[in-house]
This record gives C-alpha cells, sequence and structure tokens, in this order.
C-alpha cells in the first residue's frame, strides 16, 4: 500500500510516527550497499526505535515456524533486532520507526554525518519531516503526499480497525485480525502490549509502530 | 494458498488472519478451506503464522473433550497447531496474484519488492521526477477489498484517453500490451490482486484536469482508489504542490520526504 504512505489517523496521533527508510536505486548505487544498510540499521539501534525491518527478510517481531505447546501459556516473544540486521544479503529497503521526534531526528542527523550514500526518507507529518531536515542542514529533494483515499469508501472499516492496519503499509494485517484483537483487549482477554505484538509479527517490512498500536489499542478498550 | 484438510483441526486462527477474509469453516466438512477466487496469493496465512507442528489426531481428541466438559481454551490467536497451511504451486496468469499481493515477491520488472516502485523514494539519485513535474501514484484496491486487473484497465484506459505517459519502470506499466490506449494483458484481467500502482507524471499546469478526472474515475471502480502525488522541491527544499492540493480540495496529513543525500555511485550518472 505504497508502504508508508497512507497511514490513516488523527493528527496527534500521526505526530507520533515516524518512518526512517534507506532505499538503493536499482542501477544506481545498488551495488555494495548491503553494508551500508546493515550499517543504518545498527546506527538506528543507538536511538531507540520502536520498530525496525528488512522489507524482504522480516521485522523485529516475527512468526517462528517451530513452536512448543507450552507457548500457550509461556511465549518467548522477546523482539529480535539482530537477526534484522544480519539478514540483509541483498538490495532491500530497511526502516526505522519512531514513536518520538527527538530521536528520530537525533537519528537522521546522525544519518546525514554517516553519508552513505543511499536515498533516505521520513514518512511522517510533512511539516515535521521539513524541520527535521532545516535542523540537520539538508534540502528536502522530492516529496510525495497522501490525500486519502476515494471510490468505493464505503468498504472500509471502522476507523479504529483503519488506524491499526494502515501501519503495516503492505496490508499483511487483516481487518479482522485487527478488530479480534481490539475485541480481546476490550474483554481483557489480551493486554494491550500481547495484542500489538500479534500483528506486529504480520508485518513484514517492520513499519508497523508498536507504541502506537498500544495507544490505539487502549484508547478502544476505554471506549474512546 | 490451500490448507492441508488432513492436517486442518478447524481451530479458525487462519480466517482472521487473511487480510482478504478468502479463508473460510466449511461446515461440511469441519475444515478451513481457502476460497480460492477471492486469494490473493499474499502468503501472509503462510508466512505471517507460527507453527506448532502437532499430530492432527491428538489435537481433535484434545478439541472433543474439551467441547464434552465445556472447557475452553485460549489459545494464541497467531499459531496454526498443525502446520495445515500449504502454498500452491502457481502457474501464469495466477502468478500474477502473489506478484502484486506479496510484499516478499520482487517484481522482475522493477526489481522492487512488493506491489510498490521507487517513486520519489530515490529520486535524489535517478531524477526520475523532474523539476516542473508531478508525479501520480494511483494505488487501486485495499486489504479485504482488492482490485481485480479488469476494473485496473479502466483506470488506465481513461488515463491514457487523457494522454498521460505512463511511468517505465513500474509493474502495472510491465503488463500493458498497449500503453496508448491503456490495454493490459487480457491473460490477466480476471485476475485479483490486493493492490496495484499505477505511476505516471504530469506537467503542473495539467494536474487540476487529471485530480478532476480521477475522482471520477475513482466512482466507476468497486474498489478503493488512494492517491499519492509527488513533487520535487526547489534549492531551498519548498513545493508550490501544497497550494496546489489545497486549491483542488485535497486534504493531506502525510508524506514521505526524501532528505536527499542519496547519490549514484556509478560513473554513468543521469543527466539532471
Amino acid at each position: 500500500m505504497t508502504h508508508t504512505l497512507h497511514r490513516f489517523g488523527r493528527r496527534q496521533d500521526l505526530t507520533q510516527d515516524f518512518i526512517v527508510t534507506a532505499m538503493p536505486a536499482r542501477g544506481f548505487n545498488d551495488q555494495n550497499c548491503v553494508p551500508k544498510q546493515k550499517e543504518f540499521l545498527r546506527t538506528a539501534l543507538e536511538y531507540g526505535p520502536v520498530n525496525i525491518g528488512n522489507a524482504i527478510k522480516g521485522a523485529e517481531h516475527r512468526a517462528t515456524k517451530d513452536l512448543r505447546p507450552t507457548v500457550h501459556w509461556h511465549r518467548d516473544d522477546a523482539p529480535d533486532p539482530e537477526a534484522v540486521i544480519e539478514e540483509v544479503d541483498r538490495p532491500t529497503t530497511v526502516s526505522a520507526v519512531f514513536d518520538d521526534y527527538e530521536p528520530m531526528q537525533a537519528f537522521v542527523a546522525k544519518l546525514v554525518e554517516m553519508d552513505l550514500g543511499l536515498s533516505v526518507n521520513i514518512s511522517s507529518v510533512p511539516d515535521q519531516a521539513m524541520k527535521c531536515c532545516e535542523e540537520c542542514g539538508v534540502v528536502r529533494h522530492s516529496i510525495e503526499y497522501s490525500v486519502g483515499f476515494r471510490g468505493a469508501t464505503e468498504k472500509l472499516p471502522d476507523d479504529t480497525t483503519m488506524e491499526l492496519m494502515t501501519m503495516c503499509g503492505h496490508g499483511m494485517v487483516s481487518a479482522a485480525f485487527a478488530r479480534k484483537m481490539t475485541d480481546w483487549v476490550r474483554s481483557g482477554r489480551r493486554t494491550p502490549e500481547d495484542a500489538t505484538r500479534y500483528m506486529a509479527r504480520f508485518c513484514v517490512c517492520g513499519s508497523f509502530n508498536p507504541a502506537r498500536a498500544e495507544k490505539i489499542l487502549a484508547r478502544a478498550a476505554e471506549g474512546k | 494458498m490451500k490448507i492441508d484438510h488432513q492436517k486442518c483441526v478447524a481451530c479458525g486462527n487462519c480466517v482472521a488472519v487473511c487480510p482478504m477474509g478468502a479463508i473460510y469453516i466449511d461446515r461440511s466438512l469441519n475444515r478451513a478451506t481457502v476460497n480460492t477466487d477471492e486469494c490473493v496469493e499474499c502468503y501472509t496465512c503462510f508466512r505471517g503464522m507460527s507453527m506448532e507442528h502437532l499430530n492432527p489426531t491428538a489435537v481433535r481428541a484434545v478439541r472433543r473433550l474439551l467441547h464434552v466438559f465445556r472447557l475452553r481454551f485460549d489459545p494464541e490467536p497467531d499459531v496454526c497447531p498443525t502446520s495445515a497451511i500449504v502454498p500452491d504451486e502457481l502457474s501464469w496468469p495466477r502468478v500474477i496474484r502473489r506478484a502484486f499481493s506479496d510484499v516478499t515477491a520482487t517484481h522482475e520488472s522493477t526489481g522492487v519488492h512488493g506491489r510498490g516502485t521507487e517513486e520519489v523514494k530515490t529520486n535524489d539519485v535517478t531524477n526520475r521526477l523532474g523539476v516542473g513535474r508531478i508525479g501520480l501514484t494511483v494505488e487501486l484496491g485495499r486489504p479485504g477489498i482488492g482490485v481485480w486487473f479488469r476494473d485496473v484497465q479502466h483506470v488506465t484506459r481513461s488515463l491514457a484517453a487523457a494522454g498521460v505517459t505512463f511511468e517505465e519502470k513500474n509493474p502495472v506499466t510491465s503488463l500493458m500490451a498497449d500503453r496508448e490506449r491503456g490495454d493490459l494483458n487480457p491473460e490477466i484481467l480476471n485476475e485479483k490482486v490486493m493492490s496495484v500502482i499505477i505511476e505516471f507524471n504530469t506537467a503542473v499546469d495539467d494536474i487540476g484536469e487529471i485530480l478532476r478526472l480521477l475522482r471520477k474515475v475513482a466512482n466507476e471502480i468497486p474498489t478503493i482508489m488512494a492517491l499519492g502525488i509527488s513533487v520535487r522541491c526547489d534549492e531551498t527544499g519548498h513545493s508550490d504542490l501544497e497550494d496546489i492540493l489545497t486549491e483542488n480540495d485535497f486534504e493531506f496529513l502525510r508524506a514521505k520526504t526524501n532528505i536527499g543525500i542519496g547519490r549514484a555511485e556509478l560513473a554513468a550518472t543521469p543527466s539532471v
């Protein structure tokens, strides 16, 4: 779904949702870009992202293919950022998600200083990215705006579900699953943290913002 | 994608997980089943669900026992207990579903994973979108709704009739049989995918007319249209696009900003 562009939500929520990506251009700078992409991810970890990802291999939260039956009572679901970094083995899009402006801006300032040569994009509310560019001493090169949904919009789910499912830019978090998790949190079957981890595992590229998802679920549980 | 009925225990976990709502419990079989018309081969169920590899007979026995005693088990919702989800061998033209719906699949035409393109994300390196031009990404389809290529063709034909030139390095463009008319390869028209992105650029002076056309066409197809509109900023980082969008009653809350620190590393860099 053009990756991170069409995230749905209220402005006050979207101002706490930043995705910084690094991408090589095919035929221009994609040779020998793997070490640079790993460096991007490793550096990102120093600034406390809420998620990192490699669009073709996976993110911090991921499915496990050899679970034991005890998983239903105790599940080792700690995020694994090192696996994300190690798995970068060919040109891809790598990303780091932040839920706060300051660490995101500090990370971008570091990227400018590192001069990796990869294209770096900030997906956010546009004026925040503009401010970040100014503070980092760079001039924004290009910008793509999301102007929302048109057509058969009556087929779209409710706002809470839209907020959750559009955080996976490729649509891998289904509306039914987002609704199910919202219902489970409302009914006390799971905490917002647990429900968020279930959803985050389906987002391969790592653009899902777990911190924002927890807030959305907690808000929904309170009936707001 | 298919469900191995020898293994499935009808727990129903995969039903909610499917972004297209294509998996259901067949009550006559008491097994999860995939509606192959609606399945877009996104692999979300196969890739995203954790697996337990339990013995199906044992799981069914435990479930029956719990049912008899009216006990309820609260399982993890993202787990297939018996690893019953199995990818199908895909052939043309069905394989096109996966190419546009599975984020990890890389398009041969663009080298970009998923259904996307580089758009302006690498514009600082490629200069794909020049000064004075406006780029448009017209995304058709959403999870749970999807889009048929016959409806995609309706949009590409309308755009072609308006004289747009489709982006060369785009998966939809690569499937066009006649780019002048916006005709797609007829073999794929009855294939459904989660979404596609039509991409082209236009002169600043023509954007109002294009936006009006897109508004009209969006109401002629049974799916969602999500528009992305891009521009190259001037040397001060400014763009007039926000004013243009406001003039045309388009609201924007979110954007992708290319911060301009990429560079080409090959000797033959494109002209600016």
